[in-house]
């Protein structure tokens, strides 16, 4: 407040400079003006950038649209979602895709919750090493992506010696990008070295949200750490613990940049993500009408999942 | 896990659990570095270092990765350099030692300067627009003020190829492809969603007494808004700005898809960092570890707000 009634000779000043024409406009200003100018400019451009697009590419999922040709559209119906949703291949994909998005979530929360746990015992020089640990994962996945393609070289890749000298076999008896059952593994680890650092910040989080005196509580009445972690630790966690869960599985889902410089999708379609079979049916085979019948498709499933799961979440924060 | 039976107590953790707990951790902090170790000193070795077996982690530091970064070149007969005036500079010397000439500057700057120009714009624009909107969100009375909040939300969950498809269509009937201006709004409009939802996070922890007494004093709402909340907010505006950088900087699905060669940022540049018969890795992990400073820096100027900026806000400290 002092710094307000510091500055009231210069609002003075101020309204004084200003010619009684503007002034009173600017003072005539309602909150409920102010308002609608502060917020209109976001709402304008992401009505531009954002809806009018999702709604033309509501439109074209209707037609055979190709961005390439000048052919005239046709009407289509809703024959490429009837496609789409018979079709082995794209179904191929989504499990693809659910089996990304459920091994590096499994993954991320186990390794990233149990590094919570132990940068919670506060031992010396934790704050340090908590920073260092999170690097990975403000990182360009595109760029880190592309860096490992050298890492996991067959012969001169260090993930390859590194796993060869561990296993004692010849590094260059595995490829972890060609091989059709190391491929998928190959995303995963560069998933779960980039996002394990997030889940692992939520779940401190989490931790840390902990009142001291519920433990003390819990001591008093000898229950043992063993208990405590199951009855205290782990279930009030668990809303930061699902929070985390949330938002790596969305981003999961429609993971792309790591991926496409990875593997690109291949070997075959072994890591064919559903964002890579986009991106092939939209800018490569330029099937726009199809592609965006996908993309319609894609994104009503990622709202879905994530209106149920947020609903899940609320329940849980209640109990 | 099995630490927790260990540890005497949860709230004042024994000695033991806590040099077990550190010895772990910090374990798995310096295996989680050893992959940008390697960006860091391949860019440093001869090409021929880079790719022997086993690697090398002793070896002579050369900058001919920084070299042929920076620089295309083209093969030559020793007879034909031999003839070439003298080399006056280093690099020149390095380069003709491998047979080759420098042909000119590689496009590399170029790429480094639009993810700059194209970065610093769309987060400008979009901590402009973020802070108005994110302040009238915090104080007034916005007609389903909830809905339109999911809705900027919401924006964000699309998947970036979706939204990929209708914006290239578009921007090439508005003759936006390939521009600076295109990526600018684009990428304003994906951290507008963030920039709001944090913001807003910062201005509802500002108490609204500060503005009311600038009021009282004679200050209007829009003199009170620059004057008492701008300064007060300062510190979450320049968090967020951050944040938005860091996701314009790090960026690739759009860049690949709507931008060729004019406004062609860092991120899809640095895979086609060739050498002769594939890729040049020390070019590659030389153009890759200037990229990655500066956010590694970021990181760690943010360390302490990184987890608001993650969860949009969602979870404070």
């Amino acid at each position: 407040m002092s710094d307000a009634v510091e500055k009231r000779p210069l609002a003075d000043r101020l309204a004084e400079a200003t010619p009684v024409g503007i002034a009173r406009r600017v003072r005539g200003l309602s909150d409920r003006s102010i308002t609608w100018l502060f917020i209109s400019p976001t709402i304008a451009l992401l009505l531009a950038i954002n809806i009018f697009p999702l709604l033309w590419t509501v439109v074209l999922s209707f037609t055979n649209y190709r961005a390439n040709r000048e052919a005239p559209i046709r009407w289509f119906g809703i024959r490429y979602y009837a496609d789409i949703l018979t079709d082995p291949d794209i179904w191929a994909g989504m499990q693809v895709t659910a089996r990304f998005v459920v091994s590096t979530i499994a993954i991320e929360t186990l390794l990233g919750f149990t590094l919570a746990y132990l940068i919670d015992r506060k031992f010396r020089g934790h704050g340090f090493w908590t920073t260092v640990i999170l690097i990975p994962m403000m990182l360009s996945p595109a760029v880190v992506g592309n860096f490992w393609t050298f890492l996991y070289q067959p012969q001169i890749g260090l993930f390859n010696y590194i796993i060869s000298f561990l296993a004692g076999i010849p590094p260059s008896s595995f490829s972890m990008i060609a091989s059709v059952q190391l491929a998928p593994w190959a995303i995963v680890i560069v998933d779960a070295w980039m996002w394990t650092p997030y889940v692992m910040l939520i779940c401190l989080a989490g931790l840390r949200s902990i009142p001291d005196d519920i433990y003390e509580a819990a001591e008093v009445d000898r229950a043992s750490p063993w208990r405590q972690f199951w009855s205290i630790t782990l279930p009030m966690a668990l809303p930061f613990i699902m929070l985390a869960v949330l938002f790596r599985g969305i981003e999961n889902f429609k993971m792309f940049d790591m991926a496409n410089l990875l593997t690109n999708g291949g070997p075959g379609s072994t890591t064919e993500l559903a964002s890579i079979t986009l991106k092939r049916e939209a800018f490569e085979k330029w099937r726009t009408g199809y592609a965006s019948a996908f993309a319609v498709i894609l994104f009503v499933t990622i709202f879905g999942l994530a209106n149920i799961y947020v609903k899940a979440l609320n329940r849980v924060k209640q109990r | 896990m099995s630490v927790a039976a260990v540890a005497h107590s949860v709230v004042t953790p024994s000695l033991r659990a806590k040099w077990i707990a550190g010895v772990l951790v910090i374990a798995y902090a310096l295996i989680s570095m050893i992959p940008l170790f390697w960006i860091v000193i391949t860019g440093l070795k001869t090409p021929s270092d880079s790719i022997s077996y086993p690697p090398k982690i002793l070896f002579t530091p050369s900058l001919e990765g920084y070299v042929n970064l920076f620089t295309t070149r083209t093969r030559q007969t020793p007879e034909f350099i031999a003839s070439l005036p003298p080399a006056t500079t280093w690099y020149d010397k390095l380069v003709r030692s491998r047979n080759m000439v420098i042909a000119g500057p590689s496009r590399y700057i170029e790429r480094y300067v639009n993810s700059l120009i194209i970065g610093f714009g769309s987060t400008f624009l979009a901590v402009v627009m973020g802070t108005m909107a994110a302040y009238a969100f915090s104080r007034f009375k916005v007609p389903a003020k909830d809905d339109l909040l999911f809705f900027i939300l919401s924006t964000r969950m699309m998947p970036p190829i979706a939204v990929a498809i209708p914006i290239y269509l578009m921007y090439r009937v508005v003759g936006l492809l390939d521009t600076h201006l295109g990526m600018i709004l684009l990428y304003t409009a994906v951290n507008l969603s963030l920039a709001v939802w944090l913001l807003k996070g910062f201005m509802d922890e500002i108490p609204r007494e500060y503005e009311e007494a600038a009021m009282i004093d004679g200050y209007t709402r829009l003199q009170a808004f620059i004057k008492v909340v701008l300064p007060q907010a300062s510190t979450g505006i320049a968090a967020t700005a951050i944040f938005c950088l860091i996701f314009s900087w790090n960026e690739y699905a759009f860049a690949v898809l709507l931008t060729s060669g004019n406004a062609q940022t860092t991120p899809p540049f640095i895979p086609f960092i060739i050498g002769e018969g594939g890729q040049d890795w020390p070019a590659v992990a030389a153009g890759t570890t200037l990229f990655l400073i500066p956010i590694v820096v970021f990181t760690i100027l943010l360390r302490k707000l990184l987890l608001r900026g993650i969860t949009f806000g969602a979870v404070r400290r």
